[in-house]
């Protein structure tokens, strides 16, 4: 079946077998590779997408369900220029990747937890409860939560 | 000014944030066919029959191998004192030894098309005795290779006098289970093969080790090293057990080799939990003697160490434990005895500490038990006890020369930062309050070896004619930060700007010989290999400029700043780095290099303390983390930025281990734990922010004054957290609750101790 998807701002279509997995759509009709696999039972969040702005793991979804949505990967975060998002700066800065396996989902999931905030002010506490659903095995997840925290505060970020 | 010490930010990561890294599942190879795995689904049995037709037929499949189909010799365990005759076949045998063993290697056009066919084949099995408790293992009644004739694949022994606690007040004794827990990398095991257009075989691993998987691979194939090339794209995790190369990546070789097409493995995840080699998995025995003031002066230890069904890395894990099992303290007497067992099971390698944990947990539940026994705080019993500053190097009584250490002010800069004196008061307070959430703090007071199977590493630099540096290493970083951290040494000594150098590592082309990552070696030996390499161009440098300037050697000065060399007192008239490697070119016709062998000075032994403070509901069994500190010394750091996150990462696993994660299987030796819904992987939401400080006490065995980081985290964190579940706990007549301490077995310990309490005996109280 045909699956039309917009992605990272690009219309794209392409066939698939109606069981394909929006992971699977991304990673291999589309070839977009940044989106990784961690897990088989919806576990660990390292497909972690921006399904109309908001995050999903991208295992779990059909790509037939995405069909005439939106949907953002790590490779749709940063301006074309090349600058990073302040979600990606703030990873860098606070040295919260290592092997980097986990990252574009921590990445995703963090994006999608600050636009979803309102006037809420995050805590540690929200950070790390947000962040249940994405796994993590070389961080200890202290950077990533430094680096979601910091991210909070960025003035691009405020409302 | 040296920018050795500086928190700088990674250089691999702009590309890990925006595009995400390369591993081995997301090359792009045309035309490549992938390949999957009929695994046991039984404990133990012997292959009556294997009926692939089906599968053969299936749409899309190229290709259904079994062992025999093959015909490569078995992978007799790595180190030559483990038991040679209980070999691993590639794919299992006549007889499959664990679940998830792999028995047939399915190929087809696509994953999906492999899977399905995978399906379809038929193993028909004879049902065999299963041992899976390496205590049972150690009776030899049920054997996993009959024809050996027992399950032991390898013993230590080291002393057992039976006036071994003469002249002790107190004789404390413990069983400590050491649980088997999985590693979990995010990214699984992969690998891709193809035949390059000259014959040789181009291999693609997620490994810790390429040059390791080159030499693996040329025996089992029997191929000679140089036609293998291998390279470790991006590796998404490794924790020692990525150091090990596995059957699946022989398998996958032969199989581009035999088809003439690229192959492409990748697991999932339910497969990796059982692929994968776990860790730890020691049964101990502990007992330690001293006085009623708190002084030790015995120490003995007993390991089981569960193997797995092959002998592997895991089987060895207590020679380590014997290495490091007196830890910190001054012991006049020390006895150690293990013996490994196969079982059906998942084979054991390393995992973040390799048998050093195993060694800290003993010791450090040994001295609360110890503590507690004669009514001395934790932290006093072990300041009296702790290995004096001045006695260094220092033999431990099981052989293990330290190299440096200076134990007391990582101790009280950890009691000082947890805040220790008040932890305790609020102690109190709670347990006079009487209600059901009760603290408790631990400590764990460390040391550990890291590159400790000493080994030399490979470090070269070169200068380009455009004035830029390339690094080439032997290590193989997957999430360390080598690129960052070597590129900061080389600049440091060079002068040029970290931005123009660029670090090569994990091609076994471009790189000629190599160790790898793992025991924490890198920096103390990698990183100083490339430094010293970085010393010598400096120094062939030098003489090309005295050359080109006319001027004698030892007159020459390299400007750092400037990047430039020019006569001492006449900076004006200089050469720079670019004109120096055309100069190299022309007149040498050699390239502007030096390459390094460093071979090691001995391993070095970082240390440090840490303070966990758990709060426990005595109602529920739960337990939470609440703080954790650690002081970690590991001699001079390079960029505390990534040694943070070294320890970080180190204290998330070890206290993983004593909180939630344990890996299991029911009596018929299925796993009960196999997938990531099943087994407790640690999150963000049970875990606190941590508190990590570094003292600094450099090692002579390097010129960096470095020790590893890599594993000092997992090592000291796991006894500080199990410490404190205990310790919140003691007021109630608790001893010991054993890793991982979970609702259940927290909930039944104290359930066990009030009944202790009731019948008027104390509970497991050691005899004098
Ligand atoms: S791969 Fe989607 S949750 Fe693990
Ligand atoms: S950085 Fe390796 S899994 Fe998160």
């Amino acid at each position: 079946m045909e699956v039309t998807i917009t992605l990272n701002g690009t219309e794209c279509t392409h066939d698939v077998e109606p069981r394909t997995l929006l992971v699977y759509y991304i990673r291999e009709a589309a070839g977009l590779k940044g989106t990784n696999i961690g897990c088989d039972t919806t576990s660990c969040g390292a497909c972690t997408v921006l399904l109309d702005g908001r995050s999903v793991k991208s295992c779990t979804v059909l790509a037939a369900q995405a069909e005439g949505r939106t949907v953002t990967t790590i490779e749709g975060l940063a301006e074309a220029d090349g600058t990073m998002h302040p979600v990606q700066r703030a990873f860098q800065e606070h040295h919260g990747l290592q092997c980097g396996y986990c990252t574009p989902g921590m990445v995703m999931a963090i994006v999608s937890m600050l636009a979803e905030r309102g006037d809420h002010v995050l805590t540690e506490a929200d950070v790390r409860l947000g962040l249940e659903g994405n796994l993590c095995r070389c961080t200890g997840y202290h950077n990533i939560v430094e680096a979601a925290l910091a991210a909070a505060r960025a003035p691009e970020l405020r409302l | 000014m040296s920018i050795l010490g500086n928190r700088v930010l990674r250089r691999e990561d702009p590309k890990l944030l925006t595009t995400g890294g390369t591993y081995v599942g997301d090359l792009d190879l045309p035309s490549a066919l992938s390949l999957t795995f009929v695994r046991a689904t039984i404990a133990h049995g012997r292959i009556l029959g294997v009926d692939s037709k089906d599968a053969k037929r299936a749409p899309g499949v190229v290709g259904v191998f079994t062992c025999d189909d093959m015909g490569l010799a078995p992978m007799p365990p790595s180190m030559a004192f483990l038991n040679q005759a209980m070999a691993r076949p590639l794919l299992a045998s006549g007889v499959v030894r664990y679940v998830g063993e792999a028995v047939v290697a399915v190929v087809a056009e696509s994953a999906a098309a492999a899977t399905d066919a995978a399906e379809l084949v038929v193993i028909d099995y004879e049902p065999l005795a299963v041992v899976v408790d390496p205590l049972e293992a150690l009776k030899d009644e049920t054997l996993l290779f009959p024809e050996v004739g027992t399950n032991n694949c390898f013993e230590l022994q080291f002393g057992h006098d039976d006036r071994f606690f003469e002249g002790c007040d107190v004789v404390v004794r413990q069983r400590i289970i050491n649980q088997r827990v999985a590693p979990c990398p995010l990214e699984t095991r992969a690998a891709a093969a193809l035949l390059e257009g000259d014959g040789r075989l181009l291999f693609y691993s997620s490994t810790q080790s390429a040059h390791g998987v080159r030499d693996t691979l040329a025996s089992s194939l029997d191929l000679a090293k140089e036609s293998i090339h291998v390279i470790t794209p991006d590796v998404g995790g490794g924790f020692g057990a990525k150091a090990t190369v596995y059957p699946e990546d022989v398998v996958t070789a032969w199989c581009a080799r035999r088809l003439g097409r690229p192959i492409v493995w990748s697991e999932t995840r339910s497969e990796s939990m059982l692929g994968l080699g776990h860790g730890r998995a020691q049964v101990q025995d502990v007992e330690i003697g001293g006085t009623r003031d708190g002084r030790i002066l015995a120490y003995r230890i007993d390991v089981v160490q569960d193997a797995g069904a092959y002998p592997a890395i895991g089987a060895m894990l207590p020679f380590m434990t014997r290495t490091m099992a007196t830890g910190v303290y001054d012991i006049a007497r020390a006895e150690f005895n293990s013996t490994s067992v196969v079982t059906n099971t998942v084979p054991t390698v390393a995992y973040r500490g390799a048998g050093r944990p195993e060694a800290a947990a003993a010791i450090e539940r040994a001295m609360d038990c110890y503590a507690a026994e004669i009514a001395m705080d934790p932290g006093e019993l072990r300041r009296k006890n702790l290995i004096a500053a001045d006695v260094f190097p220092y033999t431990t009584p099981t052989g293990t020369e330290y190299d440096s250490g200076n134990y007391v002010p990582a101790l009280d800069l950890a009691l000082e930062m947890a805040g220790y004196p008040k932890l305790r008061a609020d102690q109190q307070a709670r347990r006079r309050a009487g209600g059901s959430r009760q603290l408790g703090i631990g400590l764990s007071s460390y040391v550990e070896i890291t590159n400790g199977v000493p080994e030399g590493e490979y470090g070269a630099v070169e200068i380009l004619p455009n004035g830029k540096a390339i690094v080439r290493t032997g290590t193989s970083p997957h999430g360390q930060g080598h690129h960052t951290s070597w590129a900061m040494l080389v600049a440091d000594q060079l002068g040029i700007a970290m931005e123009d150098i660029e670090v090569i590592h994990g091609d076994t082309d471009l790189v000629p010989r190599g160790v790898g990552t793992f025991g924490s070696r890198s920096l103390q030996i990698g990183g100083a290999a490339v430094n010293q390499a970085a010393i010598e161009v400096v120094d062939k440098a030098r003489a090309l400029a005295a050359d080109l300037l006319e001027a004698d050697v030892a007159d020459i000065v390299l400007d750092k700043p400037g990047a430039t060399f020019h006569v001492a007192g006449t900076p004006s008239i200089s050469r720079g780095w670019a004109e120096l490697a055309q100069a190299s070119l022309e007149r040498a016709g050699e390239p502007l290099m030096a390459e390094v062998d460093l071979p090691t000075a001995g391993a070095t032994f970082p240390f440090g303390t840490h303070v966990a403070v758990v709060e426990v509901d005595t109602e529920t069994g739960q337990v939470r983390l609440v703080s954790h500190v650690a002081v970690d010394d590991a001699g001079r750091i390079l960029n505390p930025l990534l040694a943070e996150g070294q320890v970080h990462g180190g204290i998330a696993q070890g206290a993983a281990q004593a909180l939630v994660e344990e890996f299991s299987y029911d009596a018929a030796g299925n796993p009960l734990t196999g997938n990531f819904a099943d087994y407790s992987i640690i999150s963000a939401a049970e875990l606190p922010s941590f508190d990590a400080a570094f003292t600094e006490t450099p090692t002579p065995r390097n010129a960096l004054g470095a020790k590893g980081i890599g594993e000092s985290g997992t090592i000291g964190s796991t006894p500080a957290v199990q410490n404190a579940v205990v310790d919140a706990l003691s007021h109630l007549g608790v001893r010991h609750v054993d890793m991982a301490t979970t609702p259940e077995r927290v909930w039944l310990a104290i359930q066990a101790a009030r009944a202790d309490a009731g019948n008027g005996t104390k509970s497991r109280k050691g005899a004098a």
